[in-house]
């Protein structure tokens, strides 16, 4: 036992164990301080900043922050009906896409985690982390080149739906897949399989398994899943803008406020929507144990 | 504990946000209203008797770096391409570093010199407005820049890029917004913009617009002829009744859009492929897609076109001005002229500029020296309340147009 | 297995597909980078390897990838990013491994609230926390730059590395410790011996997919970086509009995936091993 020889002398890092263990509180307070200062102070301080912002305009002539409080934006907001088109627009895709990767990531990831032998299950693994590793553009535009007029699909004799709302969901789906495969395999991974085979010794057929244990049971995995799918859909701008055709999104406006208007205070106030509704999800799957799952 | 949580999330909270309210209100009171009224800035600025801000730096010798924000091409210095370099000899000559940010839209620059964190921007007329009524940028001293002495007098001195007859910059260089279309689906050539605004138009589904608010000043340029009743005279000064006549119109035009561009590289893609066969192009697209071998061919319709000439300018807050007067200088110089107009695509600004340019044609195809070309061209410039005519001040700002853009699209 | 012979092919020819569907795009890329036109058309009229003459030397290249690539801006623009990726991801480890722990072992006031307040950066779309990050920089008078950007990157990297923690955490026995500290060990060394070969895998893995967000991120760095501060996405982004030089992205992306394989690769097969982790 090394701890025998050890235990002689008090050194630097025994003298702190034992201060520790005798004061746990200050060992739970040295734990969080850098998280809580970083994540408080830094993250949700700016993010509050930001929102304030909302509450101010900007003068018309000069573009310069004017601090006086009024709604006036969110009264912008609320009546002008292109943004609420466009609020549902983003997520009703961001629905989509969510959908559509569960669906294949559900029994991708079961194979993977289930049914492939040890080794291959090593390679599946890596191989849906490398499509992260080429950049987000490049792959906007090889969508690109497969949408358009004469492009791969076309070219392969398959209808293509050309720029729009359809290319823009198949493009997210792509895009965010691994994200929606890695937690729900990390879910199956957990799954005991004696769980599986006992349903099927109580006679349940596939579906009912599926549907009576396999689905409860990855619940929180398919929301961790659905949480990256729903926020990357609603703040992108650039995927869009690439096989888009001519919708705009509450990311491109967002972007154009900020950027074209030079307009805060109207971009600060359509952030408000995406977060609001992304505080409102979370806060809703919270019980479900999902937020443990990302 | 329980209490210290909270306690510290809230104190987190108040710092941050009153941290934020102080120093902004600094930041306020040195930059008020209209550029000739300025009194201070931080930094090397000084403020002169009449109350201008110039930028008087102690000596003339350069600090060593110089921030810029550009356009992609206009500023290469061979890490890209060795065979692409008009500024890493300047750079060495000067002893000043050049860094640039590339800006993706003149909306996206203006915002980045508003930061404070660049010395020069070559701005676009739709920006460079918004940048002198901020404060952003100086009066030019032009002792420091003698190669503005070649640059073409029709780029000199405009309502874009000066202020009661002071320059506020020195023009990069001019083009047109023209009218594209595919030679083999299109046999005769359009000769007015009607095509792009027509809803039974047989294109319908590929043509193209350019994506910015800007660009309801083309559908001005149209209602100018088509519709004289509106007695539109300046396609950037329209009052309610011609800003809703186009804005109608533009909406009629989405209804054929195939998609918006405001990346050159996926237009000429979408031409070279068929999949836009009408609308507004820069000459450098056209030429790419003709130098592809695609079936297309560019007009200025008989309206005339919105144009653009971008600036280069200094910032009010810069902290490198002797480095950045002499980047200016540089830039502007018929060598470098010549050299990031041919690449970039777009006519020199400077006149000696077209002997000095690989391609001897490089002039002649971009219309440098044409007048009578430029004559029908409205350049970008940024929207006010004030019309400058008797109407007063019944004009739509910039902000309006921004809002109405969004609407357009939908 | 409780499946039966046919429900378990269809998975698996499913899977096949999806994988197919995953790596076609990857395709298109790989022969767009031979493609002759500058303007990404389809089909390739010609193939060309000027693209790939741009990027790399060729031959004569040393052993030393670095001179391999000519393109200078694009060198400095992977080694930012590789700097900034490989920081952002230090950061995450410490702050997201202390915040796991605090949450696993202790039971304090805003407990969930922890967890809901490390959700939030990846939660919120990036150009909010972007926005957000870039006003807050440059109210306080920092200067935008690699800095800027690590910080920023590091916020939503957090909570990759504190789930994975706290979900090994919560699978690992508690026996183990406490037979450590019977046996006399203090707390830095039951943390040495014990703990920390247990939760290795778990951090390696939170390690690998924080630095591929940081690596491709675009959107919350476009804010939160200066203008001498390039990462790969960026250098990508701005080449894209650069003049009769578009496809060479096509070249970069392909390279980077063959490069990040065999790391890639390695970097699974240590998390692989879980040495007294909770069985099935």
């Amino acid at each position: 036992m090394t701890s025998a020889v050890g235990s002689e002398r008090t050194t630097t890092g025994k003298r702190l164990s034992r201060f520790g263990q005798q004061h746990p509180n200050i060992k739970l307070g040295g734990l969080l301080t850098g998280p809580v200062l970083w994540l408080v102070l830094a993250y949700i301080g700016s993010l509050a900043a930001l929102l304030i912002a909302a509450f101010w305009r900007v003068d018309g002539f000069t573009t310069k922050l004017v601090r006086n409080w009024n709604l006036g934006n969110f009264r912008e907001m609320a009546r002008t009906t292109v943004y609420r088109t466009i609020t549902f627009r983003t997520i009703g895709v961001a629905f989509a896409v969510t959908v559509i990767c569960m669906m294949i990531a559900v029994p991708m990831a079961f194979t993977m985690a289930k049914i492939m032998k040890p080794n291959r299950r090593r390679l599946a693994v890596v191989a849906v982390l490398m499509p992260l590793w080429s950049s987000y553009l490049v792959k906007s535009y090889a969508w690109r080149i497969i949408f358009i007029q004469g492009g791969v699909l076309e070219w392969a004799g398959l209808p293509s739906p050309g720029f729009g709302l359809t290319a823009t969901v198949i493009l997210l789906s792509y895009l965010w897949l691994p994200y929606m495969i890695l937690p729900i395999y990390a879910g199956f991974e957990r799954l005991p399989n004696s769980l599986l085979e006992a349903s099927a010794d109580l006679g349940g057929k596939t579906g009912r398994t599926f549907r009576s244990v396999i689905l409860p049971m990855i619940k929180p995995s398919l929301i961790a899943g659905s949480i990256f799918t729903f926020s990357l859909t609603m703040g992108d701008y650039i995927a869009v803008g690439i096989v888009g055709g001519k919708s705009q999104f509450l990311g491109n406006t967002i972007y154009a406020k900020f950027g074209t208007a030079n307009n805060l205070p109207l971009a600060a106030a359509l952030s408000t929507i995406p977060v609001v509704a992304m505080v409102i999800y979370l806060m809703s799957v919270r019980r479900t144990g999902a937020l443990e799952n990302l | 504990m329980r209490k210290g949580f909270t306690t510290a999330a809230v104190v987190g909270l108040l710092a941050l946000t009153a941290s934020a309210c102080s120093s902004d209100k600094k930041a306020d009171t040195a930059t008020t209203t209209k550029a000739a009224e300025v009194t201070t800035t931080a930094g090397p600025a000084t403020s002169s008797t009449t109350g201008e801000t110039t930028i008087a730096p102690a000596s003339d010798k350069g600090e060593g770096a110089v921030n810029i924000v550009a356009w992609a091409g206009y500023v290469e210095n061979g890490t890209n391409d060795p065979k692409v370099d008009w500024t890493s000899a300047w750079e060495k000559e000067s002893g000043c570093k050049v860094n640039v940010k590339i800006g993706n839209t003149s909306d996206e620059m203006v915002q980045l010199m508003t930061s404070g964190e660049y010395d020069v921007v070559s701005a676009s007329g739709d920006a460079t407005q918004r940048l002198m009524a901020g404060g952003e940028v100086v009066p030019l001293d032009l002792t420091k820049i003698p190669n503005y002495a070649d640059i073409f007098d029709a780029l000199k001195l405009k309502p874009w890029n000066s202020i009661d007859g002071k320059p506020y910059g020195a023009p990069q260089g001019r083009g047109a917004n023209l009218l594209m279309y595919n030679t083999d689906l299109i046999k005769t050539a359009p000769d007015s913009w009607g095509v792009v605004f027509d809803a039974a138009s047989p294109s319908k589904g590929k043509v193209t617009a350019y994506d910015a608010p800007i660009y309801i000043a083309d559908a001005a340029v149209y209602l100018k002829t088509a519709k004289p009743e509106l007695k539109i005279t300046n396609p950037y000064e329209l009052d309610d009744k011609q800003f809703a006549a186009a804005v109608d119109l533009l909406k009629v035009q989405k209804g054929i859009v195939g998609e918006y561009w405001s990346d050159y590289t996926k237009t000429q893609q979408a031409f070279e492929q068929g999949s836009i066969i009408l609308g507004t192009t820069w000459q450098v697209i056209v030429n790419g897609a003709q130098g592809n071998k695609a079936p297309v061919a560019a007009v200025l319709p008989k309206e005339g076109a919105t144009g653009w000439s971008d600036t280069w300018m200094i910032s009010s807050k810069a902290k490198h001005p002797n480095c950045a007067y002499q980047f200016v200088n540089h830039i502007v110089s018929p060598a470098a002229n010549a050299a990031n107009s041919e690449y970039f695509g777009e006519a020199p600004a400077n006149k000696k500029a077209c002997d000095l340019t690989s391609d001897k044609e490089f002039c002649k195809t971009f219309h440098a020296d044409d007048e009578a070309f430029f004559k029908n061209i409205y350049y970008w410039t940024t929207p006010v309340a004030d019309c400058g005519d008797d109407r007063g001040k019944v004009c739509k700002p910039f902000a309006d147009w921004e809002k109405a853009w969004t609407e357009i699209k939908g | 297995m409780f499946l039966s012979r046919r429900a378990r092919a269809t998975l698996r020819a499913f899977t096949s597909v999806g994988f197919a569907v995953l790596y076609i795009p990857l395709i298109v890329v790989l022969v767009a980078s031979f493609n002759i036109s500058n303007t990404f058309t389809w089909p390739p009229k010609a193939l060309s390897t000027q693209w790939w003459g741009r990027v790399l030397r060729w031959p004569g290249w040393t052993l030393k990838i670095w001179n391999a690539i000519k393109i200078e801006a694009l060198r400095e623009s992977l080694l930012t990013s590789l700097k900034i990726a490989l920081f952002a991801t230090i950061l995450a480890l410490l702050l997201g491994s202390l915040a796991a722990f605090a949450v696993h072992r202790y039971s304090f006031f805003g407990r969930t609230t922890l967890s809901l307040l490390v959700v939030l950066p990846i939660a919120l779309p990036g150009i909010v926390t972007g926005l957000a990050l870039n006003q807050a920089f440059r109210r306080l008078g920092l200067d935008l730059g690699v800095t800027t950007v690590v910080v920023a990157h590091a916020t939503f990297c957090i909570v990759i590395v504190y789930n994975n923690l706290i979900a090994r955490l919560k699978r690992m026995q508690p026996s183990l410790e406490e037979a450590s500290s019977d046996l006399g060990a203090t707390g830095m060394q039951t943390f040495r011996y014990v703990t920390f070969p247990l939760i290795r895998s778990a951090l390696l893995a939170g390690a690998l997919l924080s630095f591929a967000l940081s690596f491709d991120e675009i959107v919350v760095t476009t804010f939160t970086s200066g203008a001498s501060t390039q990462t790969l996405p960026q250098w990508i982004f701005s080449n894209l509009s650069r003049p009769k030089q578009a496809p060479v992205v096509n070249v970069v992306g392909v390279i980077v995936i063959v490069l990040s394989i065999v790391p890639v690769y390695f970097a699974q097969r240590l998390t692989d091993q879980e040495p007294g982790a909770a069985g099935r």
